[in-house]
């Protein structure tokens, strides 16, 4: 009981540092209260796919920006997909860089953009293992018995 | 049992975006709504039973079997931006089709683009939402949908009507032929589970293998 008592403590500890961090915003806390028992793993499932999507993309923005000619309006496509998905799971700082991001990207600013391509991969990178960390935690608590806290 | 008010309601969720779809059928699941999702407005048009090539025949007055819907959908809603065909181009067409204008249109974006709403919203898109959609948006869906139930209800009685009246002097090939396959099919009707439903879908072909979603069976997708 103690052990679950101090797992529930440390997710609802974590998981505050994370909105306090800016990596989460208020859209995380819709997507979890979009699960419940019939769908108890909505937010692992919505969040794996992200991190597949997020690594497409990351691939097709590092191909696009390496071409000899830069098709800024591909780069720009990918570009609001990215901030599309960011921004439904609720990864902030991620969706925040791809707004200048695409700032750049109207202004055909090449440095600008590979700066950003940067601070994405980056930013992409932090919110990543900041999520897997929280799912790990979740995944001891629910195996020691608890439940996750609402 | 007699007329079922709370037959399940089915929505069609047009989104390029995977993750998107998935959070938008979890949203409309918990209201209760059916949800079919499709990647594109060329196979949103394809499950409505619409051909692309239909929609240049515009000279044909009369519905033809390959514009019926095959399954009843209640409510469309789409994202702005696709490849391909856009939401509002899908809107258009859903629109410019007899035998799908009915259906209330809602578009999403992520974008904040006041000529892009206005522009939608004269188009016949009853709502648009910014994304990420929250569950009070998908409450306001309601009123849209119960709007088309209640038309279809109230046109039924209407016909009710006029058939006791007799048929009134001045209707156009197509209201007397609808007409008609609704007088035929209420009376068959009567005896059924007495939902009500446009007649039209009634005569379709009895051998359709898709299923129907609109008689408060749950049905999976």
């Amino acid at each position: 009981m103690d052990g679950v008592a101090q797992l529930q403590k440390q997710l609802v500890d974590y998981t505050a540092s994370l909105f306090q961090e800016g990596f989460l915003d208020e859209q995380f806390n819709q997507l979890q209260q979009l699960q419940d028992e019939s769908n108890p793993d909505f937010v692992v499932e919505v969040v794996s796919l992200f991190f597949e999507d997020s690594e497409r993309l990351l691939n097709e923005l590092a191909k696009a920006l390496e071409q000899k000619t830069i098709d800024f309006r591909k780069v720009d496509a990918h570009v609001h997909q990215f901030k599309g998905s960011s921004s439904s799971i609720g990864a902030q700082r991620v969706q925040k860089v791809c707004i200048a991001f695409r700032n750049y990207c109207e202004e055909q600013n090449i440095e600008g953009c590979l700066k950003c391509l940067q601070q994405v991969k980056h930013e992409y990178s932090l919110v990543k293992s900041k999520l897997e960390t929280l799912f790990k935690i979740e995944k001891q608590l629910i195996a020691a018995g608890g439940s996750i806290p609402t | 049992m007699g007329i079922s008010t709370e037959s399940q309601f089915h929505v069609l969720a047009v989104d390029d975006s995977l993750i998107d779809r998935k959070l938008i059928e979890r949203l409309l699941k918990t209201s209760s709504y059916q949800v079919t999702t499709v990647d594109s407005g060329t196979k949103a048009l394809e499950f409505l039973g619409v051909h692309e090539d239909d929609q240049s025949n515009s000279d044909i007055p009369s519905v033809s079997p390959n514009t019926h819907q095959e399954v009843e959908v209640n409510l469309i809603i789409t994202d702005y931006c696709m490849p391909g065909m856009t939401g509002y181009d899908l809107l258009r067409k859903i629109k410019e089709s007899s035998s799908l204008r009915n259906i209330p249109v809602v578009i999403m974006s992520s974008e904040n683009v006041p000529s892009r709403i206005s522009r939608c919203l004269e188009e016949g898109a009853e709502e648009f939402f910014l994304k990420p959609v929250r569950p009070s948006d998908v409450n306001r869906l309601r009123p849209h949908i119960m709007k088309t139930k209640l038309k279809d209800q109230q046109e039924d009685k209407q016909e009710n009507k006029e058939e006791e009246l007799g048929k009134p002097e001045f209707q156009s090939r197509e209201e007397k032929e609808e007409q008609q396959q609704q007088q035929h099919h209420h009376l068959q009707q009567q005896h059924s589970n007495g939902n009500k439903r446009k007649a039209l879908e009634e005569g379709l072909s009895p051998d359709r293998t898709r299923p129907r979603y609109n008689n408060g069976l749950t049905t999976v997708v």
